[in-house]
């Protein structure tokens, strides 16, 4: 209660034209109280939620000079989640964009009690991470890495030197710690008064005790809000609804699917220790213990993530309000454990209270922000997974410059609303998942961890078959995936739950799938990805891909184009490959991901009413790649028909039959540079197709293979994949993939102009191969993503995938190299001299390996036919 | 002395000065065993074998009732301390290892330390829950379901369990049966005594349409739905001639048609002491068939003890014969848990008992009736199903031996007359019935033979299923309030609050949960893993002498539907 006290004290002082309405209100708690300000009947903006990512938006809206908005708030200002959450601000995060949020936000609430002249509590502590094992000290150090090559100081120390920054700490059991010297601490619900203040004076009208009821969408646009009092007619709503966005998102005529669910979470707050305890203090983190604790008003604040969550509100609100959550005493003793283990000082510390304070979670453990993709001007700002305030500030940042620009100043893609459809939007798969998550916030994360969870939603036909085949599954947008398969004999129950940051167990099992792929042939099953068919009566489907694609596609029927789909800076929307099925109807692959983006995307660029129709027909084929030298044979011993290069030639798509089954689309692209095909089989004969494929192989030396495989092809084939290495931030002309644009096809297209100046001016980063060269397999920690790169000793950029390859018996990781101007920090032109001509390291938590760089895969050490691909790569060579 | 007290728990065959031992627990002796009967000759060679083994190793197969030590000494130690108990009688505790060791030598002496899933897996063996379905999301029974569970300490297991709802009148019927000297007559019990009180229920009509029924060929009405674990069993061999003697009976019913409503109490006692009546009849007259003559022999010189128990609505009657009890647990209004029991037990030390039998027999008799506390110095249980060395004057036992197989000629044990015989039956199965009306405090009954009752008080047993039954959720929420409380403190009582519920989810039959309490409690009432190990690790012949085999039932009761029953009579 103190906390609401002291946010009304300074509310009022900071807004006198607010005084008379809030002394009015105080003299009585009744909620049909008269609103004294009446509403506006419209705005260019609409904001729901005053918490701290909605006065976040709207200060950083209102800085950015739109001045029409108004915030709308169903209680009072910061009086949710936010007046309750523990006022850490941490910027030790994994995800680079998640990190970069926090280090603004860092920075903006350092300044903000000056700004405002509100004051927000902020005390710059730093915080202390602790190691309980040596594979957790791993995590801390890649985090660190990542960290210091930001600019944010940053270190790992002892435990020694650990107790000596926080005496209170047990050290016997630690292993080591990572200091983050600028971390600190606010009082959550000022800093969100303070953003609040900031925006009224730039004209934001925020409104208290207002509840929005429902967003009104004609013709997929946003165009006014319900609220208990009256309608406001805008041009733009922001759902900052917080754990209430998932209920509001769907109240309206058009649902808005906001996949968050709300846990109870426990934090205890103590009286003053006899010492009371200094404010400076840092924070400590104890992930293993599942705990943080900071310093409160003398005592400790102290909170966790525990392994068995309490979800709440999965029915939509009730009777329970957030103010009435019980303490559960039960529930937090795990959590008193670990935190009187850390600190056994504490036993006789009194006891003030236990807060309950719920906080949303997503389904992958990062907020939602963006555009819906179904009503344009919807926006959202929710789901912060217990960080809303160390992500509130840059969050805000983001999202506003989103709406002002178009697009943000940084690649949001992992944090992207439109990653998720439909079909994640089940309360019970939600409700499921989230239990999961939380736990997670603090579980060690190794690489290529999979959700258990939510599993199992959308598979294969041939789930069954490939199950029973000792396959391995991971999960993509829903999509059960195979990992690879667990040969027959071999028991490796523990190999699901093997967790390392080094050589994992499947290393051989993968390295004979891979074996097979280049010797014989193997078959994936890829129906994960995205299948978009576009056909039109006249000449309209062709036109406008053109404009929305920057490859040509005006080729000849049965012709396979890869292609980006660009914006109007040049960056990849997304990635794909085009089959033309006839002079009018074309064939769109495209990543699992692109889903519900691609479709959102190309619905709001397509002409409304023409006679060009979109289909989404992902669920209607299932795929299968055959990949490997002998795929030839086997296709044509079942199809009897000729599929050698001279009459099945490379990126070539032919509807055919196979075995009994006709009309199966096979292409002559396998997506990893190897030699083989894709075969797009409609549902029903995907078993008897399987079935064919599997006998006909035996003589060839089939065999099934994963996807781990195939990441291993790809990458070591220098394959760039859209979600992992390119991003909306990428241009063709970045990643070595001019041959994939046609900038003279005769017609505009987006992106065009970006790239025509780039092709001038040069680019600023170029994607480069790196192949490790001191780094011992067996014995170093694996490179995962998102290693900082160094040339001649100085940061240049980061990784965004890597893998083992078995044809270089060596790691091979892919990345991006910057030219960081040694005084101002500036980008400068990166030329192919530039990569060239430097000396790499690889810097994987905190160890600096070798690195040899490429622009150009090896194409000598593959003897392979030539493909298309790589006769038009050299030609670009040599330009 | 102690080499030649070798005995039954309930049966004490030590005929004096012969010191011979008849060791009735053995399973391989085989008039007591339900092993299938072998090779007449072979059988001479077998047994003195088994006397010689048994002369050598007498002092360690004991049972736990030593008819030649006061019961007192026996009763009051042996529920604590057996450990303690075994080597003050025996002095040599090595000799206990010794001989474990000599018998498993190959195998380290971890051999004692099941883990917890073994422990588990012993323990839900023989579990069954059974949950009285609903109509409509609405289960108008008073009963909402039971879980029952047995854990054996003989080999074969020598307690039986019967669960059924009656079709044709209403109600449910529950009971364990404690067999001794063999588990024949608790099984044909068990199998029998719930289509006795079923019928001896029925009214006219239908017994009448039931008759009918058999004279033409019809398909009967069922008249009991059983509620059956798969290892409890049914003798199909026997069926033809049980459900003959059972026909006799409803036609008898039929012929006396007193035309009132029937009476459960009577029905009860009706069904008790007819039932004993065609055991005893059964084996007199024999059966050409010379497996099922044996059978009927079985199990009329073995013999059970009885405790069942009828609900229907809010009319609850306990129907006892021997020394198997009834508990009903009563919650409270402040939710503590108190114990009312529903049952007498028929044994030595129930005075009105002692008094029933001396007044059925001559004052001559009175010095040897109840000798070292057990009937004619022999059985501990003062009522019983079977048993017709108790019930059958010499002449009759001696002419069914005499003409009966060679099996049952050569016993030495059922050849035996007891001391003192003179004016029998000093045995009936009648039984004694309690009536009780349910209240919504009435949570919840528990039937379970005296293997429970002897290593746990009843209050005890109350407030452990209370507390299973009404779960965690219950548990009281802490809140710190106002108060002063330390996290060193917070910290004990949640660690103390989460031992106790750790304990209750392991389980989910209350039967078992109070089985693991029953064996693996230490001195402070909680579950003590290392002791409930050792307990279930012991091999055959040990595991007679720490405890006796346990059957229960617990009996959960709808508060609401009584509830509800009791507002409409108001």
């Amino acid at each position: 209660m103190f906390l609401r006290v002291l946010s009304d004290i300074q509310w009022r002082a900071a807004n006198p034209k607010w005084r008379r309405m809030t002394s009015s209100r105080r003299s009585t708690s009744t909620t049909a109280e008269p609103h004294p300000v009446s509403l506006p009947a419209q705005a260019q903006v609409v904001i729901c939620g005053g918490g701290i990512t909605g006065t976040s938006v709207a200060y950083h809206l209102s800085k950015m000079g739109w001045k029409d908005i108004v915030l709308l708030e169903q209680g009072r200002l910061a009086a949710g989640t936010t007046r309750f959450c523990a006022g850490i601000v941490s910027t030790a995060r994994p995800v680079s964009i998640e990190l970069k949020m926090a280090h603004y936000s860092n920075k903006l609430y350092q300044q903000l009690e000056q700004e405002t002249g509100v004051p927000t509590g902020y005390t710059k502590t730093g915080s202390l991470s602790l190691a309980q094992t040596q594979d957790r000290l791993i995590s801390l150090k890649r985090i660190a890495s990542s960290l210091s090559v930001m600019g944010i100081p940053c270190e790992i120390i002892t435990p020694k030197q650990a107790v000596q920054l926080h005496p209170l700490i047990n050290i016997h059991d630690l292993v080591g710690a990572m200091y983050v010297p600028e971390d600190a601490l606010v009082t959550s619900a000022n800093v969100s008064l303070a953003l609040a203040t900031a925006a009224s004076r730039n004209g934001v009208q925020i409104h208290e005790r207002t509840s929005v009821s429902h967003v009104t969408v004609q013709k997929g646009r946003v165009t006014g809000v319900e609220t208990d009092r009256g309608r406001i007619q805008c041009q733009y709503f922001v759902n900052c609804a917080g754990q209430w966005a998932y209920e509001l998102g769907h109240s309206g005529e058009v649902p808005v699917h906001i996949p968050l669910h709300a846990c109870e979470h426990f934090y205890l707050l103590t009286h003053p220790l006899a010492e009371p305890l200094s404010s400076s203090l840092p924070t400590v983190v104890d992930p293993d213990g599942r705990i943080y604790i900071r310093n409160w008003q003398g005592g400790i604040l102290s909170g966790g993530f525990e392994k068995n969550p309490k979800p709440l509100f999965t029915e939509g609100r009730n009777q329970l309000e957030i103010q009435n959550l019980q303490e559960d005493w039960d529930h937090f003793g795990p959590l008193l454990s670990a935190l009187l283990r850390r600190m056994p000082g504490l036993e006789a510390l009194q006891i003030l209270q236990l807060v309950n304070c719920p906080e949303s979670f997503t389904p992958d453990m990062r907020c939602i922000m963006g555009e819906s993709p179904t009503a344009r001007g919807y926006f959202v700002l929710a789901g912060m997974n217990s960080a809303g305030i160390s992500y509130g500030g840059g969050a805000g940042k983001y999202l506003a410059e989103w709406m002002v620009n178009g697009y943000p100043s940084d690649n949001v893609w992992p944090l992207d609303l439109k990653r998720f459809g439909t079909l994640q939007s089940s309360r019970t798969f939600l409700r499921h998942r989230v239990m999961e998550v939380m736990p997670l916030m603090c579980d060690l994360k190794v690489p290529r961890w999979d959700f258990q969870t939510g599993r199992q939603l959308r598979t294969s036909p041939l789930y069954d078959r490939l199950d029973a085949q000792g396959a391995r599954w991971m999960e993509k947008h829903g999509f059960e995936r195979v990992k690879y398969f667990v040969p027959p004999g071999k028991d490796l129950l523990d190999l699901d739950h093997s967790k390392t940051f080094y050589k994992p167990d499947w290393f051989d099992i993968v390295g004979a799938e891979v074996k097979c792929c280049k010797e014989a042939v193997c078959v994936i099953d890829m129906s994960s990805f995205t299948k978009f068919e576009i056909s039109s009566t006249g000449d309209e489907a062709l036109e406008n891909l053109q404009y929305l694609f920057s490859n040509d596609l005006d080729v000849p029927v049965g012709h396979v184009v890869h292609t980006g789909m660009l914006n109007e800076k040049g960056g990849y929307e997304n990635d794909c490959s085009i089959a033309r099925l006839s002079k009018r109807s074309f064939f769109m692959i495209s990543p699992t991901d692109q889903q519900v983006h691609c479709w959102a995307w190309l619905k709001n660029r397509l002409p409304e009413d023409s006679n060009l129709t979109l289909e989404d027909v992902t669920w209607k084929y299932t795929a299968l790649n055959l990949i490997g030298p002998r795929a030839v044979d086997v296709l044509s011993e079942l199809s009897y028909a000729p599929m050698t290069a001279e009459h099945f030639p490379s990126l070539f798509c032919k509807e055919m039959s196979v075995g009994y089954a006709n009309g199966i689309r096979v292409m002559s692209i396998t997506h990893t540079g190897e030699p083989g095909f894709v075969l797009y089989i409609p549902i029903e004969y995907a078993l008897h197709v399987y079935n064919e494929v599997m006998n006909m192989g035996q003589k060839y030396g089939i065999r099934n293979a994963g996807y781990y495989a195939l990441r291993s092809l790809r990458i070591e084939k220098f394959f760039a994949f859209w979600g992992q290495d390119l991003d909306a931030f990428t241009t063709p002309m970045e990643c070595g993939r001019e041959f994939q644009v046609k900038l003279e096809k005769g017609m505009e297209f987006v992106g065009q102009e970006a790239l025509l100046e780039q092709k001038q001016n040069g680019v600023y980063k170029r994607f480069t191969m790196f192949i490790l060269e001191d780094h011992d397999t067996d014995m170093d920690l694996w490179p995962w993503w998102g290693e900082p790169i160094f040339r001649n000793g100085r940061y240049v950029g980061k990784t965004t995938s890597s893998a083992y390859s078995y044809t270089l018996e060596r790691h091979v990781c892919l990345g991006f190299v910057h030219n960081f101007d040694e005084k101002t920090g500036e980008e400068l032109v990166v030329t192919t001299d530039f990569i060239n001509q430097g000396e790499y390291e690889i810097d994987i938590a905190g160890q600096r390996f070798q690195a040899k760089a490429k622009l150009y895969p090896f194409s000598s050490l593959f003897t392979q036919r030539r493909r298309k691909d790589e006769v038009e790569l050299s030609g670009y060579q040599t330009e | 002395m102690l080499a030649a007290s070798c005995c039954d728990r309930r049966m004490c065959v030590c005929p004096g000065p012969r010191r011979i031992a008849i060791p009735v627990r053995s399973s391989r002796l085989p008039l007591l065993s339900d092993a299938m009967p072998a090779p007449a000759h072979l059988f001479p060679l077998i047994r003195s074998c088994e006397i010689s083994r048994i002369g050598s190793t007498a002092c360690y197969c004991h049972h736990r009732h030593l008819c030649c030590l006061s019961s007192h000494f026996a009763h009051s130690h042996f529920r604590y301390a057996p450990q303690k108990k075994f080597a003050a009688l025996y002095r040599p505790k090595e000799n206990f290892n010794h001989f474990i060791h000599t018998r498993d030598h190959a195998s380290a002496s971890q051999r004692f330390y099941l883990t917890p899933p073994q422990v588990n897996s012993i323990l839900k063996a023989n579990e069954y829950s059974f949950k009285v379905p609903e109509f409509d999301g609405k289960n108008v029974s008073s009963v909402l379901g039971f879980d029952s569970n047995q854990l054996p300490a003989n080999a074969p297991i020598e307690d039986r369990r019967s669960a059924a709802t009656c079709l044709q009148t209403r109600g449910m019927l529950l009971g364990v049966f404690d067999g001794h000297a063999g588990c024949a007559c608790a099984q044909a019990v068990s199998e029998r005594l719930f289509y006795y009180i079923a019928v001896s229920l029925l009214p006219h009509e239908t017994l009448l349409e039931i008759e009918n029924a058999v004279e033409s060929g019809r398909a009967l009405l069922p008249i009991l739905q059983w509620h059956k674990h798969p290892n409890d069993y049914f003798s199909k061999e026997a069926s033809k001639l049980y459900f003959n003697s059972l026909r006799t009976y409803w036609q008898e019913l039929i012929d006396l048609n007193s035309g009132e409503t029937t009476d459960v109490r009577e029905a009860l006692i009706n069904a008790f002491k007819r039932l004993d009546n065609d055991i005893s009849l059964e084996a007199q007259v024999g059966d050409p068939n010379s497996f099922l003559n044996y059978l009927v022999l079985r199990v009329a010189f073995s013999g059970a003890t009885a405790c069942v128990a009828h609900v229907d609505g809010v009319d609850l009657h306990i129907a006892n014969t021997g020394d198997s009890r009834a508990m009903l647990g009563v919650q409270e209004e402040d939710g503590s848990w108190s114990a009312v029991t529903l049952s007498y037990d028929h044994n030595a030390q129930n005075e009105h008992e002692v008094e029933r039998v001396k007044t059925e027999h001559p004052k001559s008799e009175e010095k040897t009736l109840v000798k070292q506390d057990r009937l004619l110095g022999l059985l501990m249980p003062f009522r019983a199903f079977g048993d017709v060395k108790f019930k059958w004057s010499i002449e009759l036992q001696k002419r069914v031996i005499e003409s009966g197989p060679d099996q049952l000629n050569d016993n030495e044990y059922t050849k035996f007359i007891p001391p003192n015989y003179h004016t029998p039956p000093y045995l009936t199965a009648e039984p004694e019935v309690i009536y009780h009306k349910l209240r919504p405090q009435d949570k919840f009954l528990v039937l379970a033979t005296d293997g429970l009752w002897e290593t746990m008080h009843r209050q005890d047993v109350a407030r452990i299923v209370g507390e299973y039954l009404t779960g965690v959720h219950h548990q009281q929420p802490i809140a710190v309030g106002g108060y002063k409380v330390t996290l060193g403190q917070m910290h004990g009582l949640l660690t103390e609050r989460r031992a106790r519920i750790s304990s209750v989810f392991e389980d989910q039959n209350a039967a078992t949960h109070l089985i693991r309490h029953a064996v693996g409690n230490n001195e402070f009432g909680t579950v003590d893993h290392e002791r409930l190990s050792k307990m279930l690790s012991l091999p055959e012949e040990l595991a007679r002498m720490y405890r006796d085999d346990i059957t229960i039932i617990v009996v959960q009761f709808n508060s609401h539907v009584i509830g509800a029953c009791q507002n409409e009579e108001l």
